[in-house]
């Protein structure tokens, strides 16, 4: 798996909205496999119209978040990719010192936070913030 | 002579650009665009005539009044029925929830409210309260695996539960089947029901003739119909509107307030506590105007063309599935995409300039009864042309295959 900045500059290489799209369904692809028996009702992430499910842990060797997660749309998906890079590996304090919104606004994927029942990517982020403030 | 042209240049958001592309707008279904005299007239009135209705001497308040009960006679001579028989409200959804209440104290225990699985959920949801607070049962007439009620079936449902209510809508918003409501409201007065037809797809696009239909009840939204929003009508049999008790309590909608009781006005007035939204009102009448300047049998024949240009060229890609009633339709279009998620689809086309709606389109009953998560839902309105279509089948196809790769 690409790391973040990995990701980024993948994206943010492509040129016209086709190509954008086409690696962000391609990172989708990319995620490791979501065992299907956690695709449970406590784990979908609610406010996203596509089905998306978290499962998130903390490394207890290292204290930094381990999450994975699924979702049934390519694009969100592809989406959901970008947030698990952003946020795997960090430490509590990290997560709440950084924030991967600033990641979609550079990449010019706005039209994904707007509060349309459609998307969820604050949705996401918010399940991650919220984990992290919880344990 | 229709010039669809001449029509699209009464609408200046269609000449709007979307991600680089001309918009193609096709989720007429959810809200249709405003014409020029609709925006103009909803302006005009904050800059000229503003004021309060049915209260105050003076000359602006006279002239408001004047306006906004002038819309309820155009409204009235639409469809064809008396304008104390119509109520303003916020929309079809606040309209089923005001009769919904107000049937109220004609329901038993165990009577039978009649919906289809085709509804709303605003047709749907208000009638479940209405049977938690009465004991009254709901009962739903089925759909087939494309959508469609089966006619006789539907009509056996009623001759045999014998509801007390039938409530169902004259179009599916998420598959634009038109129902058979004409036979289907016969058969429910045959038993003494009471008919209430959700007519927020039908509005515009069929131009009900109530007095014809014979139902005690119809609503719709303004906004779907080329006006405003937050404006909704609600039709009634005056005697049975009147009989109903009021919806929400204020001021407008009594006759005499102490302060240990008060007497209501009648109908429609009882039901329009507080202020209206007046301006709405009033540019909704422009609407009325609107549709009423395009003789009928353009208006389908337009609509028809293209309609059948987007279906006979859906149904040449192969990935594509559709449903619902694909001859008597409004003019809505809703299918799934082989392998692909709606939202995948949707988010691609938006690119493309293209709008249309995804989801379960507030029926879930309804993809249940498909057996599906969603659909992807094109509705077409007047304005919209063949060359418009041309342009989503290609972007259709495109999107297709970037999913595909």
């Amino acid at each position: 798996m690409m790391n973040i900045e990995e990701i980024y500059k993948s994206i943010a290489s492509q040129q016209g909205w086709q190509a954008k799209y086409r690696q962000i369904m391609l990172l989708g692809k990319q995620l490791p496999n979501f065992p299907e028996p956690l695709k449970t009702e406590e784990a979908r992430v609610s406010g996203c119209e596509s089905k998306v499910w978290l499962h998130l842990a903390w490394d207890e060797s290292t204290g930094c978040l381990v999450v994975i997660g699924d979702s049934d749309t390519r694009i969100v998906k592809g989406l959901l990719a970008i947030i698990l890079a952003f946020y795997n590996g960090k430490r509590s304090d990290e997560i709440h010192t950084s924030d991967v919104i600033t990641v979609f606004k550079e990449l010019d994927l706005i039209q994904h936070l707007s509060p349309s029942r459609g998307n969820g990517i604050h949705a996401i982020q918010k399940a991650i913030v919220h984990f992290s403030q919880d344990s | 002579m229709f010039d669809v042209n001449a029509i699209r240049a009464q609408f200046p958001i269609l000449s709007r650009t979307v991600h680089n592309n001309s918009l193609v707008y096709l989720d007429n279904g959810a809200t249709t665009h405003k014409p020029l005299n609709v925006i103009e007239k909803e302006r005009e009135f904050y800059l000229q005539n503003n004021a309060n209705v049915h209260r105050g001497t003076h000359f602006l308040s006279a002239n408001a009044t004047a306006q906004y009960e002038a819309v309820r006679e155009i409204l009235a001579d639409f469809l064809q029925v008396q304008s104390r028989e119509l109520v303003w409200t916020k929309g079809a959804t606040e309209s089923l929830n005001l009769i919904a209440h107000g049937l109220t104290p004609l329901l038993q225990p165990n009577d039978i409210i009649l919906i289809s699985e085709l509804e709303h959920h605003a047709n749907i949801v208000p009638w479940q309260q209405l049977a938690l607070r009465t004991g009254a049962v709901i009962k739903a007439i089925k759909v087939n695996r494309k959508g469609c009620i089966h006619y006789e079936r539907a009509v056996a449902q009623i001759q045999n539960l014998k509801p007390k209510i039938v409530s169902i809508c004259h179009a599916s918003n998420g598959l634009g089947n038109i129902l058979p409501i004409e036979s289907l409201i016969r058969e429910a007065k045959a038993i003494g029901a009471i008919t209430v037809i959700d007519g927020a797809q039908s509005f515009a696009q069929i131009r009900p003739n109530l007095r014809e239909l014979d139902c005690d009840f119809y609503v719709a939204s303004a906004h779907k119909a080329f006006g405003p929003t937050g404006v909704g009508l609600l039709f009634g049999k005056y005697e049975l509107l009147n009989e109903m008790p009021p919806y929400q309590c204020g001021g407008e909608m009594i006759d005499k307030v102490t302060i240990s009781h008060s007497s209501f006005n009648q109908a429609p007035s009882k039901f329009e506590a507080g202020t209206p939204n007046i301006a709405g009102v009033i540019a909704f009448g422009e609407a009325i105007k609107f549709i009423s300047s395009i003789p009928f049998e353009e208006w389908t024949a337009h609509k028809k063309d293209v309609f059948n240009t987007l279906i006979s060229e859906m149904q040449t890609i192969e990935q594509v599935e559709l449903y619902g009633d694909l001859n008597d339709n409004i003019g809505t279009v809703s299918f799934t995409v082989k392998n692909q998620h709606p939202i995948d689809v949707a988010t691609l086309l938006d690119h493309h300039g293209i709008a249309v709606r995804t989801g379960h389109h507030c029926n879930q009953p309804l993809m249940d009864a498909l057996a599906i998560s969603g659909t992807i839902r094109a509705s077409i309105a007047i304005y919209n042309t063949v060359e418009e279509i041309d342009h989503f089948i290609f972007a259709l196809r495109d999107v297709i295959s970037l999913l595909e790769e």
